[in-house]
This record gives structure tokens, C-alpha cells and sequence, in this order.
């Protein structure tokens, strides 16, 4: 919403600076987004005097004017205009300079072999006549001002408010007059009312079609005969300008500036055009409708329109038709004043994606009641300006509009805000804004203006008071420093550990979007459902991602481009796993990139990731299976022994997907589910001070035995004395036969009650070599 | 002088003549060893008469005690001289490059929510976390949000039915309703996360991070609210004093509603938080509406209490000077490495927020 403080005092009465406003405006919730000088272009345009205008020497009716524009030098500039002369004041326009007729951009250009340093401008070039027979020729009152710019600077600057969706009423300024009224910044000017003579009843006959879809309840109208349309006066043209608006004819300038004066959009026919009578009703699916935007609508059913008796003219509340729109020839017009349901509007711009400052308004709630006042000040503007001759008005109604009253106990007010405002307070901002007061013992009766549709219960009047008291006034209360709950929950504090966790293996944390494309996700999705977004960014970023692995990797690679060939990163997050609201789960993902790695380095990064996380090695197993993403060969998944929960996949990510590269997932639930329900108290430890002995065995093995299950093997032999058995060597080839392999160990023996003689270890040791020897059909390597 | 005084002499002026430890290793045996001077004395000591045994033998003890000093000063002497001869060699270009290390990071949006977290804990908030796919009931309805209603446009949602039923949170307020659903007044939490809107320019992207608050109790007015976000901001940023101005605005779901902006200037090109004349926006917030209330089964006439929301990515860019919102999502390894944190740098009340 823009506009200017001149315009503001057409409403309201104030002595505030420009600056007091702004502020003000800020403070009671109007936000003003921009200042901006009103159009600024204009403040090129410079006074010069010709010096000397000579014939140019390559055209005849050229000249070559030596231009005075107030510096050291002249400027030498091409002219076609026939009164160009020496001496001669007139108005330049430098390079750089926009024209207003044609928005075209002055640039240094040659013409004609001659250099031309920007324009000097006809009245019709500066849309300030249809004058364009010759530049424009200054008084000699202007000689001293020679170098100045031509239009004064000192016009109001533009004020642009964004205003929030549940003001309507300060979309016109009159609005936004009575808001500063309020918050004591002068008085609010009566609205005029209208003096001209009405001649004549509205003869067009207006009919709305009742029903309970139907958008409009009230359509008011009169007819304005024998009328010139025309351009409208500078005043007017400057403050439709100043709107950001293009200046088209007196009729549509007038219904533009009424729209953001009082917030009342308008609608202008041509009367001639109207078949017969209006008719407001549903449309009916598959008719079609021109509007004035040229562009052709296929109609639904169900969407409010204007009709004649042949054809839609408009739709209700949003946008006129090519078919009845007014022209500068148009004689006789019909002025459309009236009230469209917000709903329905907004639904039915949104299905046809049109939007228009009416809609934008409609949408948003009008005031039933500036049916009247719309139409009497736009016709006065209009025969003003136009001549001609105004109907009495006619409005059609089918409803009553309602009068809503809230019973309001002013005590809400410092109980919702923490401090004290006197009831006769109270009472004042509120009147001041439009709000009727009664007073009912302890309660106040507060009658809605109707142009207020955003206010429904009592707090909606508490956020009224203080805002135009203030919120500067409200008093800080300290916060408590009291806990009565932990910060983070258990799970929380996992994700949080996680994090860190993995961080501090040397991997880089990304965030990436929770949507990916659905290509790249195929790859990873296995069976989890697809979960689509109907109206993505953009068709390479179009599904929710069902691993972390796509955006990774594809990050993975344009990092690579960048030219970093080793590289770690990870990310904490959510992955989808259906469309409902909950169907996901947390994973923490690393992927690595370097030379010489291989799946011992990342697994290592998993284990221990988990053993910080407080999930012991002796807790889990690995599995041999993962999803295909991974390498088959080179990826598994680490499983808990007592349920078989699936904690985390890591592996060699599958060469078909990217070439050797490394990765892990960890699923955050499951590991915190069997965390939860495997709880375990740590129990006291004795250290056994005993002698500890090393005995290492080499077994031939077959070449498919895991070695996760030889350890398992020998460390069941004798849980109390074997404390740890660690595999040194993998060997194949050699004297090996080729299916099998030599797997060499330590085993650490050592009892908790005495030291362990000679004797003791080759008992314990021969156990050890039968048993594997047996369960594990393997040989003790001589 | 007696014999043994004189062998003792004598191995006591080899004792210190010995150049390396095998002669002292040789002299050793003929102290200490088993057919040594000593244990040899000690034999002679059965033929003599008790007087005289006392007496050889305190003489004997004596010579022990003192030869075995000696000999361990010779050994330590001994031992120290081999090391400095091996020193003397060993020498290596200590400026030759450490062995490879690598340093992970926390992404600035992850350390900004643990300071965040961090500093609402101090004063008794504690988190909850919503789901990233909501229901249009939960992220506007319930929210006082009807269906079409203007205000909507303010969120260019992202839909994931076609019927508009479910979609990508637009901000992290349906927890508010979540959170009182299962639970019971009173209500002190803060909810952080990833939203999402259809939009993608210079300074907007299609996912963010907001971080909701919400505390309902009896009895907590605005007046609550600006003191809680006047700890906060101060606490954030690090400053003794902010300049803070709360401007009236709408969101459907608190009345009345504010827009919070802080004082800041530019010094040397840099943002400076608390003083200054220029403002900036950096959070919505407001009294929870009673329809807000009313549908996540709060009583209003017996509870009520603030809401807010703040831009986690905004907040981090003003606090570590980083310019660019979309670089945060654009996971460059420069970028991670240079604005991301060690991962033992974690936020705390104790320590302080940031190194």
C-alpha cells in the first residue's frame, strides 16, 4: 500500500513531520516498508538555454544545439524540433534520463554523424501535453534557474506500508488516516458529503441471483450520461503515479484513486455496451470470459459473475471484461459499487491465478458500508472533470449487513499484558478507532465498525489498545532461572552426542534439503514408498528423500569438481519413509573419499561412533546383508545380539553409483530403543592383578570362516580366563591350499584367583585348538 | 692397614677408574658376587671370638655400604653418559610436517541451536520436536488459520497430497499444538527444526530452520514475553545491552502479535548488535490466541502464556558474519570447514556459548 503525506491530509488534519509519521506507523503496526521519493526520474529533467543552435551538417531538419545546462561546459546535443533557436530556454533531458511518453532510456548516441549528448524535450515527451510540435519554450523567469531541475523536488516522497493481511481498511488511506488519528497525530477529516444534483433514476435494471454460493450481496450502481472522457488533470495523474499505477482516462483513473482513498474498489462500464441488464450469478462450467488483462478465462462452475443478457462481463470482485470496458471515446457509463464474500473470491482467483488489486482487497474483507460513499465521490471526480450527468444510485441488496457487538470486560487488557490502562483509556483509543462504546456495569458493549472484519473476540480488542498505546509501555518482566524438566530427552541427548561424535572422526557436518531428486533417490529408496512433493522447486529436487546418501553424494561430487579429491562429510537428519505425518526416522551419515581407504577405516568410524554412544562391541554382531546401494562384497550391518535390532549399515558404496567411495548410516531410533530397554547398571569392576599370559595360534581356515565367528568360537572356550582374543594376520596363498586362509590371534589368558602356571596355559591353550579345530573345521597352522 | 681395608681400596679406586659398564660389570662380581670380597669376609667371620666378630663385621657392613654407593653413583653416571652419547646423535628436523590429522565440523546451524538450547535451559525451557510432514489441520487450521484466508499467502506451502491435506511444515508452530495435545499445562518449551516454503531467491530457501517457543502458565502476560526475549537476545549475542523494539503485526495465531527489530550499526563493515540507529527484524511473536488454546484442549479462561519464532539461519548469519543464506545448503567444502565448529567447542552454561 503506498502513499504520499499530501495525500494523507486530504483525511487527516496533523502538524507531524513526515519522519514523526513513518515512526508512528511503525509503532501502531502499520509497517512502512519503502520511502521513496516520488517519482525520482523526473528530477533529471534540467532548465537550459541554447547557445547557439546551428544546422546540423548532415540533415536538413536537424540542428546542432550548444546547450547551457548550468556547468562549465555546453553540451552538444541534435534537436528536431523546428523552434529550436539561439537563445532559446527550454527543458534537457541528460543520457541516463527516462523519458516519460515512452520509458525509453536516454543514451549518448550519433546521429546522423554527429554526436548527441541527451534530448531536449517537447511538452508531449514529458506527458505534460499532447504538445509535440516543438520543445518546450521557457519563460524568461526561468533564466536564472538554468542548471535546476525543471520539476520541483521538494513533492512528497512515496510511503510504502506492508500491511498485514487482517487490515484491510488501511489498504485506503483513509484508513490509515484514522489509525494515526487514533494514536493522537491530528484529527480525522470528515468525509464531504456530495453536493451534485442527481438527475433521473438508475434505468439499467440490476439483478443478483440469490443462492447460497453466490459471492455477492450487495450491488450498488449509477449511470453517468453524456460524459467527454479524457485524460485526467495533472493533479490526478501525479497521484495515480505516485501509486505506482499508469494514468489511463479520467473514468479509470477515478475508480483507481477512490480504490486506494477509501479502500472501495470500483468498477466502470460502458453503458452502451451492456446488453440489456445486469445480471450478478454463478457462472456455468465452460464459459468463457475475456478480461481486461487479455487474457481468455475458462470459467468453472460456481464463480461469481457480472453478466448482461448475453455474456459475462466481469468477474465479480476481481477483474472486468475487454467486452464493457471504457474507452476515451465512451459517453455513457455505468459505476459498479459493491460487496463480494472474501472467501469465495479468493477461491475463485485462485483457481484462474488472477490477481488484481480488487481481489487483493476483496480477498481481504471491504466495508459493506462504503458502498454509497464510493459512488457519490467517484461521480462527483468524474463529472468534474468529464461533465455529464448522474443518476440517482440504485442498490440491490440480499442481505442485511450484519452489526457485530462483543461484550468486553476491560480487565482482559493487563491481564494479558502485564501492565495497567485506565478504563476511560481504554475507551478513548478505542472510539478514536471507529468502535462503539456502551457501558454495561462492569463490561463494556463494543459495537464493530464494519470495515473492521478482522475483529471477532475481546483479545482482538486488547491487541487494539495497546497497540495505539504502545508497546514501548509494556514492562519487561525477568525470566525465572528455574528448571522443572530436563533440557533434552534421552533421545535428544543421543542425537546431540551423534553429532559430535561423529564430527570429531574428521568429518564435516553438511545440511542438505530434506527433498532430492527422485532419480538419484530410486537408487537408495529399496522399499520404502516414494514420497512425492506436488508442487516442487524445482523437477531435480521433486521427492522427499528416503536416504541421506543422494544429496551427499551429490555434494560429495561437486566438491570433487572443486578439486577436493579426499573428503568427509556427514549429516544428521531426517529421512521419509511415507507420507504421513511421523513416517521418518533420524539417520546420521558419513560418506569418505580418499586414497588407500578401505572398509576396515570405516568401519572402524562406525564402531566407535557406537561404542561412544554407549552401545558396547561385545553387544552387537555383524551381518552379512545390506541394501544393494552397497558394495555386496565389502558392506555390512552391525545388528545388537539380544534382538537383532539394526543399528547401522557401512560399507563400500556400490561402484555403480559412485566409484570408491566409503559410507556409513546409523539409525538413531533403534539404537535409543534397545538402549532404553536394555538399561544396564555398570557394574563394580575388580582388575585382576594376576600374571596375564599371550598365547598366539595360526589356523588354516576355510576361506569363507568369518573371522567374527572364530573369535566368538575361542572366546567361549573359557569366558573367566580368556580376556581377549586379537587377530594379527590374514594370510592366503603361499602353502595355502586356494580355498583356504591362515588366520593368525592372540589370546590373552589370565584368571582372576591366581597366577596361571606352565601347566594351566597348555591345558587352556589345547582346549582353545580342539575346539576351533572342531567347531571351525580348521587346522592349527605348524 | 688390614688386607681387606686394602682390597677394598683397591676395587674401590677401579670402581672409579671404569670407563663402561661391562668393567663395572666386573667389578661388581668381585664386590657383590658369591665369591666377591664381601661375601668372603663375611665367611672368615665363624673363626673369630664373639668381641672381635662384632667388630669385623660392623667393619665389613660399613665397607658394603660404602662400596655399594659407589657403585650405584657409578652405574647412574654410567647409564646418563651412554644416554647423552645416543642424544648427541639423535637429532630430527622437528619443523618437518606433523602426521596427517583431519578436523571435523559442526554446521554453524547445528552449534547456533545448541547455544540456543543452551541458554533457554538456564531459564527452565526444554525442547520438543515436531514432524517435518504436517497435516494442513495442524500447520494452519488448528493455528487459527482457515482455510482460505489471506494470511496464508504469506506461506508458499509445499505440498505433498494432492488434496492439500498433508505438506511440508511451513514453520515450526504446529508443535505448539502437539506439544499441549499430549501433555498438561503449564508449557515452557522450545522447538527447533527444518521448515519449508516455496521459495528460492537471493535471500529466501526452500528449507530453513525456525525455532519455535512457547510458555503457557496462568498468569503470563507480553510483559513475560519481552523479558524472555530481552534475556535471549542478550544472551545470544553476547552483549551487556540491546536496544529492542517490538512492533504490533498479525500472525493467525497470537493476539496481540509483534514483530521484534534490534538496534545494530555497521562498524568497519561489520554488524555490531546492540547499538546503532538502524533496526532490523528478527522474530514474530505474541500471546498464544485463545482458539489456539481452545484447540489443543488449554483451557484460555484458566491458561495462558507467549508464543514466538525465530529464523535459526538469520540469527547465525548475524551472529558469525555470514553473508550468503543459500551457502548453508550448499555443503562447499571451503565453506564447511571455515564457518563450522570444532566439535568440542560445545555450548554451555558453564563454559559460556562460544570459545
Amino acid at each position: 500500500m503506498k502513499f504520499t503525506k499530501d495525500w494523507l491530509k486530504d483525511h487527516l488534519k496533523t502538524n507531524k513531520t513526515e519522519a514523526q509519521i513513518i515512526e508512528k506507523l511503525n509503532n501502531i503496526g502499520l509497517e512502512v516498508e519503502k520511502v521513496e521519493s516520488e517519482k525520482n526520474e523526473l528530477g533529471d529533467f534540467i532548465i537550459a538555454k541554447i547557445i547557439k543552435a546551428e544546422k546540423h551538417p548532415n540533415a536538413d531538419r536537424l540542428k546542432l544545439c550548444h546547450v547551457d545546462i548550468g556547468q562549465k561546459k555546453l553540451v552538444k546535443v541534435v534537436c528536431g524540433g523546428p523552434n529550436a533557436k539561439d537563445n532559446l530556454l527550454t527543458i534537457y533531458a541528460p543520457p541516463g534520463s527516462i523519458i516519460p511518453k515512452n520509458n525509453m532510456k536516454l543514451e549518448v548516441s550519433k546521429i546522423r554523424g554527429e554526436i548527441s549528448y541527451g534530448m531536449l524535450c517537447s511538452e508531449s515527451e514529458l506527458n505534460l501535453s499532447n504538445e509535440s510540435e516543438g520543445i518546450i519554450e521557457l519563460d524568461q523567469n526561468y533564466k536564472t534557474k538554468i542548471g535546476k531541475r525543471y520539476f520541483k523536488s521538494n513533492s512528497d516522497n512515496v510511503i510504502e506500508l506492508s500491511i498485514t493481511p487482517n487490515r484491510p481498511d488501511c489498504l485506503g488511506i483513509r484508513g490509515i488516516a484514522r489509525d494515526l488519528s487514533a494514536s493522537g497525530f491530528g484529527k480525522l477529516i470528515d468525509n464531504k458529503i456530495s453536493k451534485i444534483k442527481k438527475t433521473g433514476k438508475q434505468t439499467l435494471k440490476v439483478t443478483i441471483e440469490k443462492g447460497k454460493t453466490q459471492a455477492c450481496t450487495i450491488f450498488g450502481s449509477c449511470i453517468i450520461k453524456n460524459i467527454k472522457n479524457q485524460e485526467s488533470p495533472d493533479w490526478l495523474k501525479k497521484r495515480i503515479l505516485s501509486l505506482g499505477l499508469r494514468p489511463i482516462s479520467a473514468v479509470v483513473d477515478v475508480t483507481n484513486y477512490i480504490m486506494y482513498d477509501l479502500n472501495r474498489p470500483l468498477h466502470a462500464y460502458d453503458l452502451d455496451k451492456i446488453n440489456q441488464g445486469i445480471i450478478v450469478r454463478n457462472s456455468k462450467k465452460g464459459e468463457k470470459f475475456k478480461a481486461l488483462d487479455n487474457k481468455e478465462y475458462n470459467l468453472d462452475g460456481g464463480m461469481c459473475v457480472i453478466s448482461d443478457h448475453q455474456e459475462v462481463l466481469g468477474l465479480g470482485g476481481i477483474i472486468g471484461g475487454i467486452k464493457s470496458g471504457t474507452e476515451l471515446n465512451t459517453k455513457n457509463i455505468l459505476l459498479e459499487s459493491a460487496y463480494f464474500d472474501p472467501e469465495i473470491t479468493r477461491k475463485t482467483a485462485k483457481k484462474l491465478e488472477l490477481n488484481s488489486d480488487a481481489k487483493f482487497r476483496f480477498e481481504r474483507g471491504i466495508d459493506p458500508n462504503s458502498i454509497k460513499m464510493g459512488l457519490e465521490k467517484a461521480s462527483e471526480m468524474i463529472i468534474k472533470i468529464c461533465g455529464g450527468e448522474i443518476s440517482k444510485l440504485d442498490i440491490q441488496s440480499t442481505k442485511k449487513i450484519e452489526i457485530k457487538k462483543i461484550l468486553f470486560d476491560p480487565i482482559i487488557v493487563s491481564k494479558t499484558i502485564g501492565i495497567k490502562i485506565k478504563n476511560n483509556e481504554i475507551i478513548k483509543i478505542l472510539r478514536d478507532l471507529g468502535f462503539k462504546i456502551t457501558k454495561k456495569s462492569k463490561s463494556l458493549s463494543v459495537e464493530i465498525p464494519s470495515w473492521r472484519p478482522d475483529i471477532h473476540d475481546q483479545i482482538d480488542l486488547v491487541e487494539e489498545v495497546i497497540r495505539i498505546k504502545g508497546f514501548d509501555k509494556i514492562q519487561s518482566v525477568e525470566p525465572e532461572k528455574k528448571r522443572l524438566k530436563p533440557t533434552l530427552d534421552f533421545f535428544q541427548r543421543h542425537f546431540h552426542l551423534a553429532q559430535r561424535s561423529v564430527a570429531s572422526k574428521g568429518y564435516l557436518e553438511a545440511i542438505t534439503w530434506s527433498f532430492t531428486d527422485e532419480k538419484i533417490n530410486n537408487n537408495f529408496r529399496e522399499n520404502i514408498p516414494e514420497v512425492k512433493i506436488i508442487n516442487p522447486i524445482s523437477s531435480d529436487l521433486n521427492v522427499l528423500r528416503s536416504s541421506l546418501y543422494p544429496n551427499l553424494i551429490f555434494f560429495l561430487k561437486k566438491n570433487i569438481d572443486r578439486g577436493f579429491e579426499n573428503q568427509s562429510i556427514f549429516e544428521i537428519g531426517p529421512v521419509f519413509t511415507g507420507k504421513k505425518p511421523g513416517q521418518q526416522i533420524t539417520v546420521i551419515c558419513g560418506i569418505k573419499k580418499e586414497h588407500f581407504l578401505d572398509i576396515y577405516d570405516i568401519k572402524k568410524d562406525v564402531v566407535k561412533t557406537l561404542v561412544e554412544l554407549g552401545i558396547g562391541k561385545n553387544e552387537t554382531t555383524i551381518v552379512i546383508k545390506t541394501p544393494n546401494y552397497y558394495h555386496p562384497g565389502r558392506s555390512g550391518s552391525i545388528v545388537t545380539k539380544t534382538d537383532q535390532k539394526l543399528l547401522a549399515y557401512f560399507g563400500e558404496i556400490n561402484p555403480k553409483i559412485i566409484n570408491k567411495t566409503f559410507g556409513f548410516e546409523i539409525f538413531l531410533e533403534n539404537l535409543v530403543n534397545y538402549k532404553s530397554q536394555n538399561k544396564k547398571d555398570k557394574p563394580t569392576i575388580t582388575f585382576s592383578d594376576y600374571q596375564k599370559s599371550d598365547r598366539d595360534f595360526a589356523f588354516v581356515v576355510q576361506k569363507d570362516l568369518k573371522a567374527q565367528d572364530l573369535i566368538e568360537i575361542i572366546s567361549k572356550v573359557d569366558s573367566s580366563l580368556i580376556k581377549k582374543v586379537k587377530i594379527f594376520d590374514v594370510y592366503q596363498g603361499g602353502n595355502i591350499p586356494s580355498d583356504k586362509k591362515s588366520i593368525a590371534l592372540k589370546v590373552t589368558i589370565q584368571s582372576d584367583f591366581k597366577t596361571l602356571n606352565e601347566k594351566d596355559l597348555n591345558e587352556i591353550s589345547q582346549k582353545i585348538i580342539s575346539n576351533v579345530e572342531e567347531k571351525a573345521s580348521a587346522k592349527l597352522r605348524s | 692397614m688390614s688386607d681387606f681395608a686394602k682390597l677394598r681400596d683397591e676395587l674401590k679406586n677401579k670402581l672409579t677408574k671404569a670407563q663402561n659398564s661391562k668393567e663395572v660389570d666386573v667389578i661388581r662380581t668381585e664386590i657383590f658376587g658369591k665369591n666377591g670380597l664381601i661375601n668372603l669376609e663375611f665367611k672368615k667371620l665363624g673363626s673369630l671370638s664373639p668381641e672381635d666378630k662384632k667388630k669385623v663385621a660392623s667393619e665389613i657392613n660399613s665397607a658394603k655400604q660404602e662400596l655399594t654407593k659407589l657403585f650405584n653413583n657409578k652405574v647412574t653416571k654410567l647409564i646418563d653418559d651412554e644416554i647423552d652419547q645416543r642424544i648427541k646423535k639423535e637429532k630430527d628436523d622437528v619443523t618437518l610436517p606433523e602426521k596427517d590429522f583431519e578436523i571435523g565440523k559442526i554446521h554453524p546451524v547445528s552449534q547456533v541451536i545448541d547455544e540456543i538450547s543452551s541458554i533457554f535451559s538456564e531459564i527452565g525451557f526444554s525442547v520438543e520436536e515436531g514432524p517435518d510432514v504436517e497435516t494442513e489441520y495442524y500447520n494452519f487450521t488448528a493455528l487459527n488459520t482457515p482455510e482460505n484466508h489471506p494470511a496464508k499467502d504469506m506461506h508458499d506451502t509445499f505440498y505433498i497430497e494432492e488434496n492439500m491435506k498433508t505438506l511440508l511444515r511451513t514453520h515450526t508452530s504446529p508443535v505448539q499444538v502437539r506439544t499441549m495435545l499430549k501433555g498438561k499445562p503449564p508449557f515452557k518449551i522450545i522447538a527447533p527444526g527444518r521448515t519449508y516454503r516455496s521459495d528460492s531467491d537471493q535471500t529466501h530457501t526452500p528449507m530453513f530452520h525456525q525455532l519455535e517457543g512457547l510458555h503457557i502458565d496462568k498468569n503470563i502476560t507480553m510483559g513475560h514475553l519481552k523479558g524472555c526475549l530481552n534475556y535471549f537476545i542478550k544472551e545470544f549475542f553476547e552483549v551487556n545491552k540491546i536496544k529492542m523494539r517490538f512492533r504490533p503485526s498479525h500472525f493467525p495465531f497470537t493476539e496481540p502479535s509483534a514483530e521484534v527489530d534490534i538496534g545494530y550499526k555497521i562498524e568497519n563493515n561489520k554488524i555490531v548488535i546492540g547499538e546503532g540507529d538502524k533496526w532490523l527484524e528478527i522474530l514474530g511473536c505474541g500471546m498464544v490466541h485463545p482458539n489456539v488454546l481452545k484447540n489443543s484442549k488449554v483451557d484460555p479462561n484458566k491458561f495462558q502464556g507467549f508464543a514466538f519464532g525465530i529464523g535459526i539461519d538469520r540469527l547465525a548469519m548475524l551472529k558469525y558474519g555470514i553473508n550468503d543464506l543459500r551457502s548453508f545448503f550448499e555443503c562447499d567444502y571451503r565453506w564447511l570447514n571455515y564457518y563450522g565448529f570444532d566439535p568440542l567447542d560445545v555450548p554451555t552454561n558453564y563454559r559460556g556459548l562460544s570459545k
